[in-house]
């Protein structure tokens, strides 16, 4: 009796001493994903000569916020953060739209050509687009184009990724829903709007993350495509400022922060549906 | 008779209902397919035809046959481009891996802040690239970056030039890599092991297998699949890294870290165009994709 007891008890201290481990390498962790964060964060607020100052002075006795009024006028920066609203909400919506719709008919419809037609998205969908960007350019630019917002709609809202990941998630839901609905005569489209849409928050909320983190934060096509300065998004002007000036060390500290700030936004207002969202939708393969 | 007359008819309405049903089908898929077709489809036959002209976008295309393959095989930047591109992926995959199921099986323990940790940890993935680049080039910063500040403190002599530095440049990258991604793994990780089951675990730890133990032999093997799944995207991830080298490094030093996707934009994209040679170097990309898509659909294969 006493020795189980003992047992018991030293099992709880081990317990115990592992949870204390876990806890630590927690936040070390932690830190070392956010260091780099507070980091610019501090810096944002520093004179240039004081930002490589040794030891790191992490709160500045003087916080310096001009940074954050000076940067609106050193760079067009409204216009670049415009730009990229535009495109992101456009490309999302686009996205959300023409993938889940497509989603359904590939997931709850029979008909003719539905196996050529979902194993040419699959076939697709390892292919990076760096493998295509040339003649897709060339193609953009034959059609006038290249400097213009519509290539980059035209370049991210319809992706072979949206309509896998939708789907996956629409065949979890039960066919006994749609016979229903279809015998109190919904027809299809009603079923997409009326079930499947409410029905599919985790994998919606899921794709609205991947698309809009991507085209809020992407590059090499904003950069291959856009020329002009009052067409360029964040993300190029952001790029543009760094190497025009780049000792501006507090300014492009303070650009950052603020190019951050939307994605983090999105992300935690959505986070909750995320991990459950890609258990669900099966990105995990 | 009348039976007869029935037949036919009711053959009739299950085809038009069979017709209708495509119809509609057809009209969900439209929206998304004709984009994909036209966007992606079309410059995809493109890229593969291309590689066998010679283009400079002003004069007529003609057809070079092989040419372009041929020149690769002396092309000193291509075989510094392609074998870059290889050992980032060798160095890139490992490294991610171990760290974001490491960082998984830490955070699906019941433990306080879990969200909190979760949250931090996916962060830096959909941080934006270039803000977080400029972050790492001024932490990092030969001369004045506090890494450096820090480890000359603690008395290292021969202070290392990081992403200046020719021997340094591809680590840099790498470890900039594996920060700012690993969250993304970890939370296909941490899907994987909600399907994983506790019954299992628990019957191990009540015959005497250790925490250890209990991991290698029984919860790694039950993450086979998410394991396969992370290794293929990763791999294909990283042979298309450009982004990063052209923020920290601009491929330099000398070519030190120039990548397969960072020749063909400057092949393509800067000085003279030479469409053809770029698309032959794509399709090198593609037959490394490839490569790695065929092992994907063995391992699948053989899973089941």
């Amino acid at each position: 009796m006493a020795a189980k007891e003992e047992k018991l008890h030293s099992k709880t201290t081990s317990n115990r001493i592992m949870m204390t481990i876990i806890y630590v390498v927690l936040i070390l962790l932690a830190f070392l994903m956010l260091i780099p964060f507070v980091w610019m964060l501090s810096a944002s607020l520093k004179l240039n000569k004081d930002v490589f100052a040794f030891p790191i002075e992490w709160i500045p006795s003087n916080p310096r916020w001009r940074n954050y009024v000076d940067i609106w006028t050193k760079i067009p920066l409204l216009t670049f953060i415009k730009n990229s609203a535009k495109l992101t909400i456009i490309v999302t919506l686009l996205q959300l739209f023409t993938s889940s719709f497509a989603a359904y008919a590939f997931a709850k419809l029979n008909f003719k050509g539905k196996n050529v037609l979902f194993l040419g998205y699959i076939a697709t969908i390892a292919v990076p687009w760096q493998a295509y960007m040339v003649p897709q350019f060339m193609m953009m630019r034959s059609w006038h184009l290249n400097n213009t917002h519509l290539a980059i709609i035209c370049l991210q809202a319809f992706s072979a990724f949206g309509v896998f990941l939708m789907k996956q998630f629409y065949e979890g839901v039960p066919d006994e829903l749609c016979e229903a609905a279809r015998i109190d005569g919904l027809s299809e489209y009603g079923i997409w709007m009326r079930i499947m849409l409410p029905l599919s928050k985790p994998a919606l909320s899921t794709l609205t993350i991947f698309t809009f983190v991507n085209t809020w934060n992407d590059f090499l096509g904003p950069l291959i495509y856009l020329t002009k300065t009052e067409l360029k998004t964040i993300q190029i002007g952001l790029r543009m400022f760094i190497s025009q000036y780049s000792a501006e060390y507090g300014l492009i500290m303070a650009a950052s922060i603020i190019a951050l700030i939307p994605v983090l936004i999105i992300f935690l207002s959505l986070q909750k549906y995320f991990v459950q969202g890609v258990a669900s939708t099966g990105i995990k393969g | 008779m009348a039976s007869q007359a029935v037949q036919p008819a009711g053959q009739k309405r299950v085809m038009k209902k069979q017709t209708r049903t495509n119809l509609i089908a057809y009209s969900f898929i439209a929206p998304n397919f004709i984009g994909f077709a036209v966007f992606t489809l079309i410059p995809m036959a493109a890229s593969i035809i291309l590689a066998f002209c010679n283009w400079d976008g002003v004069h007529a295309v003609t057809f070079a046959g092989l040419d372009n393959f041929i020149s690769l095989t002396s092309d000193r930047v291509f075989i510094a481009a392609f074998k870059n591109t290889i050992v980032y992926t060798v160095a890139v995959v490992p490294l991610t891996m171990v760290c974001a199921l490491a960082l998984a099986v830490l955070l699906n323990q019941k433990i306080h802040f879990r969200n909190f940790f979760r949250t931090v940890a996916f962060f830096p993935y959909v941080a934006s690239l270039v803000a977080v680049a400029a972050v790492w080039n001024m932490i990092f910063s030969p001369s004045m970056g506090p890494v450096n500040m820090i480890l000359s403190s603690l008395g290292v002599k021969n202070l290392p030039r990081w992403a200046a530095g020719k021997e340094t440049a591809m680590l840099t990258v790498v470890l900039f890599s594996v920060w700012k991604n690993m969250g993304y793994y970890m939370v296909i990780f941490l899907a994987g092991l909600q399907g994983t089951s506790p019954q299992l675990e628990e019957a191990a730890t009540l015959d005497g297998a250790t925490r250890w133990q209990v991991f290698w032999h029984v919860v790694l093997p039950q993450l086979r699949p998410t394991t396969f799944f992370v290794t293929i995207t990763l791999t294909i991830a990283s042979f298309k890294v450009y982004d990063q080298m052209y923020m920290i490094t601009q491929g330099g030093p000398g070519n030190a870290t120039i990548t397969l996707v960072y020749y063909i934009y400057n092949v393509a994209f800067v000085n003279t165009p030479k469409y053809g040679y770029a698309s032959a170097i794509a399709m090198v990309l593609f037959a490394l994709v490839l490569i790695v898509t065929i092992i994907q659909f063995r391992g699948s294969s053989s899973n089941d």
